[in-house]
């Protein structure tokens, strides 16, 4: 009996996402355990914070202050840059970016099993988290969300055997695949050629191909290239650029990017100036649609159909920031 | 209700044991679960025990009459919620292993410790082939030596969950 439900149980989840109220339903009883297990850490990271001394703090503050300040003066640019870029996306008929929101999710300090870089942490469903999205931190890429319940999230590491990410070197554009290597200091780039223009020190982004992560991201960066006479393709590693073991913040990302269409240049500015006002009421592609079609343009759905679906998160107001 | 029995009832006591029992068998699952999931070091993690296992054993051994197939199906169902395996995976292992001691459960308690141990060690053996071959039906990938490290850690644990648990079930705890 119990054999034969199981293998059906196997078998279904295995085909199907039929099973999720079911995962959903488990997880409310076990989640508790999860955080009970991730009590002493952050107990002790409490008292840490509480009985550190006052000059300690200041000088964090401080320190903090200055990063702040030298960080809003080099945002000064930045909205005039993001209007320019605009412009000349719309002028080659290319999608831009929305602007994204993200949402800080805290790590739990479980380890769910061995040989798999899987992380948990403490925001869910609840908090609006679906899986597929992409998770980064203050370096770089992290990973991707892997399956959501209601109360904690299991992220995939870009570092994880199962895990490849589509990446672009920064310096010359050359499109390749990042693939884990199961340590958490290490990847893989096993498709490229022994010829390829690529060599230590390259910064490895987000290309944006797939859908999943929005490009331009950093990634890694490329420490070791060796050409393979007898075989197709070099033995290339990189080293991820996110501080994979050591951070205990993530952000999750809620990303869109929406295909602005090729126009003439004055309906174009007119474009940027709404959707600008489209991106701040947070109303991506459907107050703009029939503008689109007075122009007589046509839409661009690559990135249109890139699978995301911008839902606000709700109860998430908090914990979120706009970064546009 | 069963605290009303003369203290010197054997039948009596017995009963009382046993209503106190499932108490501490949750508890003591709760507990290993616990320990599957604490972030050891990594050189520990690779070799960190089966404890739901091991003390699911421990419990069919000593009450057969309490714990069975349905109660190992259920907790391995928790622990793939636990540990984010494919549904059913940890539910099929232990429902069969449990299934083995039940049968084998009269004899197996008249083993002394390092013989018992052996029989364990056939379990988690079991139970970790299992999750290779339907992880291997799932992405075919290469296992390390060290993926049956903790069947032999388990095997060495054996003794101590079984003197620990047995203080855990005999021990009377007054008010």
């Amino acid at each position: 009996m119990a054999i034969i439900a199981s293998v059906a149980l196997l078998v279904t989840e295995y085909r199907s996402h039929r099973l999720d109220p079911l995962r959903a339903t488990t997880s409310f009883l076990v989640d508790p355990l999860k955080y009970l297990v991730d009590l002493p850490t952050t107990l002790i990271e409490q008292t840490v914070d509480s009985v550190s001394s006052y000059t300690a703090l200041k000088q964090e503050n401080d320190r903090l202050r200055q990063e702040q300040f030298i960080d809003k003066t080099r945002l000064l640019k930045f909205d005039a840059l993001e209007k320019e870029n605009i412009h000349l996306r719309a002028l080659l008929e290319n999608s831009f970016k929305l602007g994204e929101q993200v949402l800080v999710a805290e790590l739990l300090s479980i380890n769910m099993a061995p040989y798999e870089n899987i992380v948990v942490v403490n925001k869910g469903t609840r908090f609006g988290v679906h899986p597929k999205q992409p998770v980064l931190d203050a370096n770089g890429v992290v990973g991707q969300v892997f399956r959501s319940l209601p109360l904690s999230s299991e992220i995939m590491l870009i570092t994880d055997p199962n895990h490849a990410i589509p990446v672009q070197v920064n310096r010359n554009g050359l499109l390749t695949i990042a693939v884990g290597s199961g340590q958490l200091n290490k990847l893989n780039l096993p498709f490229l050629s022994n010829n390829a223009d690529i060599r230590p020190g390259d910064l490895l982004i987000t290309s944006g191909l797939g859908g999943t992560f929005p490009p331009g991201y950093p990634v890694g960066i490329v420490d070791d290239f060796t050409p393979m006479s007898d075989k197709p393709f070099a033995n290339i590693t990189a080293t991820p650029k996110s501080m994979l073991d050591r951070n205990r913040e993530l952000l999750i990302v809620w990303s869109d990017s929406t295909p602005i269409p090729l126009a003439t240049p004055q309906a174009s500015k007119e474009k940027a100036t709404e959707t600008h006002s489209d991106d701040q009421s947070a109303k991506s592609g459907v107050t703009q649609a029939p503008k689109e079609e007075q122009a007589g343009t046509v839409r661009d759905d690559k990135s249109a159909g890139s699978g995301f679906v911008r839902e606000a998160p709700t109860g998430a107001q908090e914990g979120t920031a706009r970064d546009e | 209700m069963y605290a009303k029995l003369p203290q010197g009832h054997k039948k009596g006591q017995l009963v009382m044991n046993d209503y106190h029992g499932f108490g501490r068998i949750i508890l003591t699952i709760i507990v290993a679960m616990c320990l599957r999931i604490i972030p050891w070091p990594i050189a520990v993690a690779g070799i960190n025990p089966d404890w739901v296992l091991l003390t699911l054993i421990y419990w069919t051994l000593a009450v057969p009459e309490r714990v069975g197939v349905f109660h190992a199906w259920t907790v391995g169902l928790l622990t793939d919620a636990l540990t984010g395996r494919l549904f059913g995976q940890y539910a099929l292992a232990y429902s069969l292993v449990i299934y083995f001691c039940l049968i084998l459960h009269k004899r197996l308690r008249q083993f002394p410790l390092p013989q018992q141990s052996v029989f364990i060690f056939l379990c988690l053996l079991l139970t970790q082939l299992l999750l290779f071959w339907l992880k291997n039906i799932q992405t075919p990938t290469q296992f390390h030596v060290s993926f049956w490290l903790p069947v032999v850690t388990g095997t060495l644990c054996w003794p101590l969950v079984y003197t620990a648990l047995r203080f855990v079930r005999l021990a009377r705890f007054t008010k």
